[in-house]
């Protein structure tokens, strides 16, 4: 036993390592960061403890903004992009012609990079002095005045960036779900067949509870995905995202790190750590519910 | 309810694209099935009897012919207008639904004027699973059932419904052995206690012997034989179904018929009066064989098997057809184990010659006719 628990350990060793320097090292860090006032990374001193950083956080407006557009997006991302990927799945399995192509091209929004994703956005959504944009123009084909997406009004805003997340995040969602279905053996459709069971019923009483497991999975990395947003918003709006009026907390973190304003790791550290809280909070509400909802085979 | 099928044929496209021959898999099935009769379908794997099956049930759309229940013409209705109960293979419980949810499911799709109130369905659902014998693990996953519980939970599904049919797609093969024994019981008596005319595919031809009324021997999706289980063991139409049916199987040997006798080798074994003269192949079933030490039938002996209530001779032959000669004998015969060959005398009635062309089957006096 003695020997067995031994090479136990020593397999678990090279993870273990890595996880303690890159993980476990940085997060303890982070937490005694957030609590030193005033640190100051070149000279390594500070000039108190307490809760200072949290209370200079939590009333920094553009904090308190960066929160509200991240639970925004998070909040609407999530359930649309979740929705839809369900929805154009199910189309997907149910034809059998030219499966294969639609499934690559829902595939290739991923493996695009997300950055020129966000400048063809920023182009057809964008209003310049010299043109309004596609969007614009169509808007103005219906009869709609023109609204400047990028520079103008934050609902406006919002609109594109929640619209650009939803698809970089579907590729990805498809494929998982897709391959669930796919997974879902025929004999269930067969039975319910016989017995007479309607479309919507064996969707919602068969398909739906066999890839459970599936969607769970999708909406809690759905959720630590777009609370992690940042690098989508500044494909979009630049990389001064306080201007913008569009920052989120991931985005907060870095400004306070290195932006323009940047320099204050207890700030950042205070930051990061409240969005691990919220992060934490969320999937614990997440496996909450899901426990009762979810069937595993 | 009396199930016909006429001319019931199913071609599929073949699979390789290039070839256009497409691939038949039931090939002109004619069949009257008398109301309340338990029928086994038997043959080898990729027969037709499974795309027979889901024909009747509906799953599948027959390419030519026309099915009908008693007077009712249902080739074109969907599964759910037939009123057919189906037992699937793998039983097809649905893994998220408790047993009790799992029985009721069918009985929720039903619309309209079919439609049963809360408390019929419950009184529904406690008759089929008292009548199977399930009511104590009424709210459990089929996760947390044995194979054969999970057997009857799908058999109690399928007759929830009170079906015309009840089909049954090889209910026994995913169970181990002595619940198989078990089990076919337990089929065979719901099926009596329902009265349903049931359908049920097998490869297993003691399965398929043991419990059915009827049996139809398929191969290559063309019906061989149709008739009662022991019937067509004594007097099969050809070579096939009387290798296929038995176990042990029937001893083959490759002969010839020379002035009404039966030649093995050079010996002659039995008078075959009837039996035209040429090149037959015989076919001896292994309780065929008589001990006799002045049998005119010799073989060279490999082992003697003990089986208590009988013996099993194991012994070769230069015409056989196949490794060893099986013979089974009463254990009241004392046999030498050491013997160097054994004699037998043949009983006419367990010996079978087939055409060498094509497998049918050549009569002689002696043989069982039932047909």
């Amino acid at each position: 036993m003695g020997q067995n628990k031994f090479k136990a350990w020593l397999y678990l060793l090279p993870a273990m390592i890595f996880l303690g320097i890159f993980m476990v090292y940085p997060l303890i860090d982070v937490f005694v960061y957030s609590f030193e006032e005033g640190y100051n990374s070149a000279s390594q001193t500070f000039f108190g403890t307490g809760i200072y950083n949290y209370r200079y956080v939590l009333r920094d407006p553009y904090f308190l903004q960066a929160v509200k557009n991240t639970f925004i997006i998070v909040i609407i991302t999530v359930p649309v992009s979740t929705g839809l990927a369900l929805l154009i799945s199910v189309g997907l399995n149910s034809i059998k012609p030219l499966r294969d192509l639609f499934q690559t091209v829902y595939f290739l929004p991923y493996v695009t990079n997300t950055l020129a994703v966000g400048l063809v956005f920023m182009i057809l959504f964008q209003k310049t002095p010299y043109t309004d944009g596609f969007i614009n123009l169509i808007i103005k084909m219906f009869g709609g005045s023109s609204v400047d997406f990028i520079d103008g009004p934050y609902w406006a805003k919002m609109f594109v960036m929640c619209f650009y997340t939803v698809w970089v995040v579907m590729p990805f969602k498809i494929l998982i779900l897709t391959s669930a279905l796919a997974s879902v053996n025929q004999v269930y459709y067969n039975a319910a067949k016989v017995d007479g069971t309607s479309r919507f019923r064996i969707f919602t009483r068969i398909t739906l509870p066999m890839i459970s497991p599936m969607i769970f999975y999708l909406i809690i990395t759905g959720f630590i995905g777009a609370f992690k947003a940042y690098s989508d918003e500044v494909a979009i709006f630049g990389t001064d995202l306080n201007a913008a009026g569009m920052n989120t907390i991931v985005g907060y973190v870095y400004d306070m790190l290195y932006g323009d304003s940047g320099g204050y790791p207890s700030y950042a550290s205070a930051a990061a750590l409240i969005l691990f809280a919220i992060v934490l909070t969320i999937t614990c509400i997440n496996l909450l519910v899901s426990g009762k909802n979810t069937h595993y085979s | 309810m009396k199930i016909v099928l006429k001319d019931l044929t199913k071609r599929y496209p073949n699979r390789n694209r290039k070839i256009r021959e497409e691939v038949v898999a039931v090939d002109h099935f004619n069949f009257e099935i008398p109301d309340g009769q338990l029928i086994g379908l038997l043959g080898p794997s990729g027969c037709g009897k499974s795309t027979t099956l889901n024909m009747i049930c509906g799953l599948e759309k027959p390419t030519e012919g026309r099915i009908f229940f008693g007077e009712d013409d249902v080739t074109d209705l969907p599964p759910e207008n037939r009123g057919v109960g189906m037992v699937f293979q793998s039983y097809a419980l649905y893994p998220h639904l408790t047993v009790r949810q799992n029985i009721r499911f069918p009985l929720e799709n039903l619309k309209g004027a079919d439609r049963l109130s809360g408390k019929e369905m419950d009184e529904r659902v406690d008759e089929a699973a008292r009548l199977v014998q399930i009511d104590s693990l009424m709210e459990r996953k089929p996760s947390e059932l044995s194979g054969g519980q999970q057997q009857r939970v799908s058999i109690a599904r399928a007759l929830v419904k009170m079906p015309r049919v009840l089909l049954l797609d090889e209910p026994l093969s995913n169970l181990d052995a002595r619940l198989r024994l078990q089990t076919r019981e337990e089929i065979r008596r719901i099926q009596r206690e329902t009265g349903i005319t049931t359908i049920f595919v097998t490869h297993d031809q003691e399965e398929a012997m043991s419990i059915s009324d009827g049996i139809v021997v398929m191969e290559a999706g063309v019906v061989q034989q149709i008739g009662k289980p022991q019937d067509v063991y004594d007097d099969p139409v050809n070579l096939f179904v009387a290798k296929f049916l038995g176990t042990p199987a029937i001893n083959v040997f490759q002969g010839r018929v020379k002035d009404s006798r039966l030649l093995i080798g050079e010996e002659e074994v039995l008078s075959v009066p009837g039996a035209p003269d040429g090149e037959v192949v015989a076919g001896i079933r292994p309780e065929g064989f008589i001990l006799d030490e002045n049998g005119p039938f010799t073989t060279r002996l490999v082992r003697v098997e003990v089986m208590g209530r009988d013996t099993s001779i194991v012994s070769t032959h230069d015409a056989l057809e196949g490794a060893t000669v099986r013979s089974i004998i009463s254990a009241e015969n004392k046999v030498d184990p050491d013997a160097a060959v054994v004699h037998f005398s043949l009983k006419p009635s367990k010996v079978c010659l087939f055409n060498r062309s094509d497998g049918s089957r050549i009569m002689f006096e002696g043989n069982i006719r039932v047909r």
